[in-house]
């Protein structure tokens, strides 16, 4: 493996019950690369996240991660039982850091430093994901993995959740991978999207992709136009603190509309 | 003059709560009462090998427990048979094996009663040490796992994630429970050990914020429940076991009603 690189897949496939996951993907992130999958349902975006992070074995190809690698992870839809009684707090420290000063820190990064006591099943979709964001930067990775971020998440928490994991990258240093089935988002941010359908169908910076042959063979044409690429807009909107944050631009007009 | 025995007994039963109570959270966060169900019924089946083969009672009771949270763990890897079903089957199954073994020793002079409700007075100076060693060796492994048992009980793939085996500290945590199970048997008999680990637990569900606190909680309130169980169980001759039930029950109950109460005004 080259130095910097964090994660390398290469041909890595899985097969579960005679069925291929995914397969024959090829994917390299190196230190601080922001790198997006795309995909629909089902395209098997979670197993190569899984490959990746070492929870699934590859049935093919290999999967190398560089020594000591330090992992955050945002799982798709974790749900806490309510019979768990749990703080922000508490749920942080499960990720094995006790310092106060990181903790904190941690909190005021993911944009949620007033919630640190609040009871994990009051929060809403928005502050939770935050929570959980907060716990995989307590221990300050060097690879943040974030499956489906904003799931559960309406519109305007969605594009502020997209706006801090785009920060982080700069706050903490760390390499980012990011899931998303919804394909209106892709981070400007984003140095390479993967787009996956069992296997990888195109890849490349966000613009080119999005006017690839395979990715509008995939999507069709009315995909390929709504392809969104968030890009900063001196619009604001507020936070989960009453502050102001800013607000990032949709094209389609959604929620990119002029305040006066 | 207090009665040694009686002491003994209270002495040991708290003993029990003490360890029951961060294994009953854990049951009552992870919904594992029917499996816990399961491997108490399985202790009567456990007492019958020990009537069988002449093994010491609570080391029956210990290893067939484990045997049969090991086929379970091992059963509910195919997917054809729900999980809760297989429970049903494997519970209802022990229990009767066990109840048709011990009905045919015919030297066996059982007092089939006391070991599905439970006997204040079986409590003998061996079960004390047992409850002693048993108790501090399952906090020392449980303070070790802790952390991991937490993460994968918030999430399997996230446990992974972060290096964390999660069948490991199951299989762990389950080994544990048989443990406290088999120490508990003469206490509360085969039928009732699961409620002595999750009522207490869920009694304290509502009081606390954190997870740690609801395990301190569930330990006060399962000693409570024990000393006002085998006190009533000693003074008026009921058996033990659902003295202390339903000690711990009318605890439950106050928590419950006081926190209704609480949250009208």
């Amino acid at each position: 493996m080259e130095p910097g690189v964090l994660v390398e897949l290469s041909h890595a496939g899985r097969r579960e019950n005679g069925q291929w996951l995914v397969r024959d993907v090829s994917l390299s992130i190196q230190r601080g690369e922001i790198v997006t999958l795309i995909g629909p349902n089902g395209s098997g975006k979670s197993t190569t996240v899984k490959l990746a992070l070492g929870i699934h074995r590859a049935t093919s190809g290999s999967v190398l991660r560089a020594r000591g690698l330090k992992v955050g992870y945002v799982p798709q839809s974790l749900a806490i039982d309510r019979s768990l009684p749990m703080t922000v707090w508490r749920l942080i420290r499960t990720s094995g850091e006790k310092n106060e000063d990181a903790i904190k820190e941690a909190l005021a990064a993911a944009g949620i430093a007033h919630l640190g006591h609040a009871d994990v099943h009051s929060l809403s979709g928005g502050e939770f994901q935050r929570a959980l964001i907060a716990r995989a930067i307590a221990r300050a990775p060097d690879l943040l993995v974030l499956d489906e971020p904003v799931q559960g998440v309406d519109f305007s928490g969605e594009i502020a959740l997209y706006e801090l994991i785009a920060s982080l990258r700069d706050r903490i240093g760390c390499a980012i991978l990011l899931v998303s089935h919804d394909l209106h988002v892709v981070m400007a941010k984003t140095d390479r999207v993967l787009c996956l359908n069992g296997h990888v169908c195109c890849e490349g910076e966000p613009q080119s992709v999005s006017v690839s042959p395979e990715y509008r063979a995939l999507f069709g044409p009315r995909g390929a136009e709504t392809l969104a690429i968030y890009e900063h807009h001196h619009d604001h909107d507020h936070g989960l603190d009453g502050g102001v944050e800013r607000l990032v631009h949709r094209p389609d007009g959604v929620g990119a509309h002029a305040h006066d | 003059m207090i009665d040694p025995l009686f002491l003994q007994a209270i002495l040991g039963g708290c003993g029990i709560a003490l360890v029951a109570a961060p294994l009953g959270s854990v049951m009552v966060w992870r919904r594992l009462a029917y499996f816990g169900d399961t491997l108490s019924h399985s202790a009567l089946l456990g007492i019958a090998l020990s009537l069988v083969t002449g093994l010491f009672l609570t080391a029956a009771v210990f290893l067939t427990a484990v045997v049969v949270a090991l086929t379970l763990n091992g059963l509910r890897r195919m997917e054809q048979v729900s999980s809760d079903a297989l429970l049903g089957l494997l519970s209802h199954a022990s229990l009767a094996i066990g109840l048709v073994v011990i009905a045919l020793i015919p030297s066996a002079r059982v007092d089939l009663f006391a070991f599905l409700f439970g006997d204040i007075l079986s409590i003998d100076q061996t079960d004390l040490w047992i409850i002693g060693v048993g108790g501090a060796a399952v906090f020392a492994i449980l303070a070790v796992i802790w952390r991991s048992l937490l993460l994968a009980t918030l999430d399997r793939a996230l446990a992974e994630a972060e290096g964390v085996r999660p069948g490991l500290v199951e299989a762990i945590y389950t080994v544990l429970l048989a443990l406290v199970i088999a120490t508990a048997i003469k206490l509360v008999g085969a039928l009732l050990i699961t409620a002595l680990l999750i009522i207490p637990a869920v009694t304290a569900r509502s009081l606390a914020r954190t997870p740690e606190r609801m395990v301190f909680l569930a330990m006060l309130f399962g000693i409570a429940a024990v000393i006002v169980g085998l006190s009533a169980s000693y003074l008026i001759d009921i058996p033990s076991g659902p003295s202390i039930v339903v000690a711990a029950f009318i605890g439950f109950s106050v928590v419950f009603f006081y926190q209704l109460l609480l949250r009208r005004d």
